[in-house]
């Protein structure tokens, strides 16, 4: 089963390659880069307006696993390699667990943005930095995680 | 200004409004696939680009307005690719069209 599942990872896949259309290789992978813009904005605006982490990061696996419909899976290994998901996921919940123990470890609660070790920042941009650096790990955590999910059914 | 603003917009909305219930009836009513991706393909699109525009007609000059012309031209430009990808997908894999047979011959 792996030998195939390779095969179909590795070379040109033959369910998609040679009929696949030229209208929808063009427009998916004209369409991607604003999928990922619409994330990247929808993940900076979580402070203050509808939009965050998990939702950003939703958005951005949707344009990674747009070209991975679209284009097959090998053709779609550079804009994020197979191999890579699951470490990413990893560091994503690294850096949210790392900085929910950091503030434990200073003297606060678990994710007391005050206790955070920036002293030049006034208490109001710590939360700030703070939330924005978790929302951080949650954003990778959910993109590469959903996009390992795909590459798991395939089985690559 | 503000009169013709409104009007402009209501009727928008209202033919928006219109052509998707047309779209849904023919997503309905339709016999096979084909057709039925040709009615949520095109009728659609142009039901919700009406309705959007008519929404932004409506805000007037603002952020908002723009935000919903960037989703106008993303659903012009999305949603007769996904309706192209489905039709040719059923296509290649066999799916036969439908050739106007009446019901009492089969």
């Amino acid at each position: 089963m792996s030998t195939t599942n390779t095969e179909l990872c590795s070379k040109e896949s033959s369910m998609m390659a040679p009929t696949e259309s030229p209208i929808v290789h063009l427009a998916s992978r004209g369409i991607s880069p604003v999928i990922l813009l619409v994330g990247m904005y929808v993940f900076f605006h979580g402070h203050y307006s509808p939009g965050g982490g998990f939702q950003g990061g939703v958005l951005l696996a949707a344009a990674i696993l747009l070209l991975r419909l679209s284009l097959g899976t090998s053709l779609s290994q550079p804009v994020m390699p197979s191999w890579i998901t699951l470490r990413l996921s990893a560091l994503g919940a690294l850096i949210f667990a790392g900085i929910g123990l950091l503030s434990i470890l200073l003297g606060g609660n678990f994710l007391d943005y005050h206790y955070l070790p920036m002293p030049w920042l006034e208490p109001a941009y710590l939360r700030y930095y703070g939330i924005l650096l978790v929302e951080v790990g949650v954003t990778i955590t959910v993109m590469t995680t959903l996009v390992a999910i795909y590459d798991d059914l395939l089985g690559c | 200004m503000s009169l013709l603003q409104d009007a402009l917009a209501i009727i928008l909305v209202l033919g928006g409004t219109f052509f998707m219930l047309v779209g849904s009836i023919g997503i309905n009513r339709l016999p096979d696939f084909f057709t039925r991706a040709h009615a949520s393909g095109k009728v659609d699109t142009l039901g919700i680009l009406m309705f959007l525009s008519g929404l932004a007609v409506f805000e007037g000059f603002t952020l908002t307005s723009a935000k919903l012309l960037l989703i106008i031209a993303f659903v012009a430009f999305t949603s007769p690719v996904a309706a192209h990808a489905l039709a040719r997908r059923a296509l290649i894999y066999g799916m036969k069209p439908w050739y106007g047979k009446r019901k009492d011959e089969g």
